[in-house]
């Protein structure tokens, strides 16, 4: 038995698996409980040590061979895998409330597996090729059967397919550069490509047209899923990228890129999502100030960035999840996400106004919400650095601030005497309310995850230093 | 030398089956050219790469296809022409757009050589046309089939340049399986998308 195959190829196996069931909420059910298995189990087995049960001896191997190839998985690595299992099981449990299930579990889980392979694999530049299969199999998932493809998937599918190119002869290039340091013009090739190969990957200022375009089209839960995984694997990936090669983690040049990359995502991202009348948009805009704000980490010195980068990831997910599924409750319904539909919605769907609200207020960083901590940190990190940086920033969270004001708005204005209905489920008011109250203990009590976010940056050798 | 020779013919088909691509209305016409557009990529290949291994692009790239064929026989609608004679969608302006992605590519291709250690020009030529025309072809569409084709065809140019400098058997493994998985999508589309929006003369 070795790890790769407990987390990677079980996975896989578990997706056919889970397309069995015909009724939705079994599916959901076997989805989140499968994950949570692999997270715990990623917790809780120890990879490379001999463990001792009874008078059996079991040894989890860390690494495997594929075609001369080898993927690992090591115990550094166990951290990370928690988190990214837990975060699904918690995509594939609100997969039924959303009406997603067939569809969202089995694919979801194998997007997840191939991803974890895309973080496995070695030499890790293959990883883009894996990033693709992924991304080949998010299509079925954000375009169903009987629905006319829109512009927004096939912009997914040509932006994330050109990545994958740049990416392979970037690294190609950069084993060039590790042999001969000296030479400037194959440096500068290289992070070219490696920058365009990331600006597709991450959908970076001006290639993240697609986004908007998605969540309008698509079913607001799928598009939330590949909203989070997407990205959340190509930045560790792309951090792996920093932790190897030691001139470009030490480039000022790159530092610089990160954070302009960043801040111009940020502020058009939040300035765009001002100007909104689709909460569907609105959320893939916050979607896209996530991202940069991720980029904005990853900018810092190393042993604060990365710890803020790590803070950032599961109340990203988190909101993302609530902001998605009370937007299916609403999609679910009938109703279209536009504002002037949705006027007085609240007392039609109380609870989900409420995550709508809370999930758009978290990605703004308002305090007592789970986004404050990791906002606050690289807020004052970048203001260390550059104050014109920060109030770049702050125009961009006050872009996005504006956009959730102007959502409560509209789902408050009901006109005079209009009753109050429950038009939710019980398993939706669950889950919505119970991501709510996850919102606020997360801001409340960031330290609570201290044990799982203390080891992840174990995983990146030398910036986890 | 003949070696060259058959390399700069090879440049020669893959300019005529890029351009026809640009220009066929008929499905059945486009993925015969795609087709042919996999054996000058096999040629290219097969001067870095054993011919067991050069080989398996050939029959992914036929087998992708065969897929999107298989998939477009059983749609009913008929190929609409009615856009061919407007300009500058027609086929004047895809011809005119070709020779200007031809005439950015040709004085790059000495440069480019130079990067890749041990790879001749007709190699990169043909790599980089494949990939200009691929990309001119996804600007101009948002027809399922023309976008898949578009996306196995800068694929097919960028695999060209990368059996230079890679020979990893998983990697070929790898190019393979997305090579496919792109054409099963694509044939996942043009089922999804409904009858009306699938002829080929659509412009996008």
């Amino acid at each position: 038995m070795s790890a790769p195959i407990i987390w990677i190829l079980l996975p896989l196996g578990l997706s056919l698996l889970v397309w069995l069931p015909r009724r939705g909420h079994i599916t959901a059910m076997l989805g989140g409980l499968s994950a949570l298995a692999l997270s715990g189990a990623a917790w809780l087995i120890p990879v490379d040590t001999a463990l001792r049960i009874g008078p059996w001896s079991l040894k989890i191997a860390a690494s495997v061979q594929i075609l001369g190839r080898r993927i690992l998985i090591s115990p550094a690595d166990q951290p990370m895998l928690t988190m990214i299992y837990g975060l699904a099981a918690l995509w594939f449990f609100g997969a039924h409330a959303a009406g997603l299930a067939r569809r969202l579990v089995p694919l979801g889980m194998a997007i997840t597996a191939l991803l974890v392979g895309s973080l496995a694999v070695e030499p890790f530049l293959y990883a883009a090729l894996l990033i693709e299969m992924a991304v080949l199999l998010a299509i079925p998932l954000l375009s169903p059967p009987n629905q006319k493809p829109g512009r927004g998937v096939v912009r997914f599918l040509i932006y994330q397919t050109l990545g994958m190119p740049f990416i392979l002869f970037s690294g190609w290039l950069l084993a060039g550069v590790e042999a001969s340091p000296g030479d400037l013009a194959l440096a500068v090739q290289s992070a070219t490509l490696l920058g365009l190969g990331f600006a597709f990957l991450l959908a970076i200022f001006p290639l993240y047209t697609w986004i908007p375009l998605l969540t309008e089209e698509s079913s607001p839960y799928a598009v939330g899923f590949i909203l989070w995984i997407l990205p959340t694997i190509t930045l560790l990936f792309g951090t792996g990228f920093l932790d190897r090669y030691s001139w470009l983690r030490e480039s000022p040049q790159m530092l610089s890129i990160l954070r302009s990359a960043g801040l111009l995502m940020i502020t058009t991202g939040g300035l765009w999502a001002a100007f909104q009348r689709h909460l569907g948009r609105m959320m893939g805009y916050a979607a896209i100030t996530g991202v940069g704000f991720a980029l904005l980490a990853l900018s810092l010195e190393p042993e604060y960035g990365l710890a803020a980068f790590f803070l950032l990831i599961i109340p990203r997910a988190i909101g993302l999840a609530i902001w998605a599924l009370s937007l299916s409750v609403l999609t679910m319904h009938g109703e279209s996400l536009r504002f002037r539909t949705m006027l007085g919605k609240m007392q039609a769907y109380p609870v989900a106004s409420t995550g709508i609200i809370l999930a758009h207020l978290s990605a703004t960083g308002l305090p007592l919400l789970a986004g404050f901590p990791a906002f606050f940190v690289i807020w004052e990190g970048l203001a260390r650095q550059s104050i014109g940086a920060a109030i770049w920033l702050g125009l961009g969270l006050a872009g996005l601030f504006t956009g959730a004001v102007r959502t409560l708005a509209v789902l408050v204005m009901s006109s005079e005497n209009t009753p109050w209905e429950w038009r939710e489920t019980w398993l939706q008011d669950t889950l919505i309310g119970l991501g709510v109250i996850v919102l606020f203990m997360y801001g409340l009590f960031p330290q609570w995850l201290q044990p799982l976010l203390v080891n992840l940056p174990a995983a990146f050798e030398h910036l986890g230093q | 030398m003949t070696v060259e020779i058959i390399s700069w013919a090879t440049v020669g088909l893959l300019l005529a089956t890029t351009v026809g691509l640009l220009l066929a209305r008929d499905w059945r016409w486009s993925l015969g050219l795609l087709a042919l557009q996999y054996l000058g990529m096999f040629w290219m290949v097969r001067l870095h790469w054993p011919i067991a291994m050069a080989a398996v692009k050939l029959v992914t790239g036929w087998m992708a296809a065969a897929a999107l064929g298989i998939t477009r026989v059983g749609l009913k609608s008929e190929p609409d022409t009615a856009s061919e004679q407007s300009w500058p969608e027609g086929r004047l302006f895809r011809v005119l757009a070709a020779i200007l992605v031809l005439v950015t590519i040709l004085p790059s291709v000495p440069h480019v050589a130079l990067i890749f250690p041990g790879i001749g020009l007709p190699e990169v030529a043909g790599a980089l046309l494949l990939i200009g025309m691929g990309l001119l072809h996804l600007g101009m569409t948002v027809q399922p089939l023309r976008i898949t084709i578009g996306l196995l065809t800068v694929l097919a140019g960028f695999e060209t340049l990368y059996a230079a400098v890679e020979t990893s058997i998983l990697v070929a493994a790898l190019l393979a399986v997305v090579n496919l998985g792109l054409a099963l999508v694509g044939s996942y589309l043009l089922v999804a998308a409904p009858e009306e929006m699938e002829g080929m003369g659509e412009n996008g």
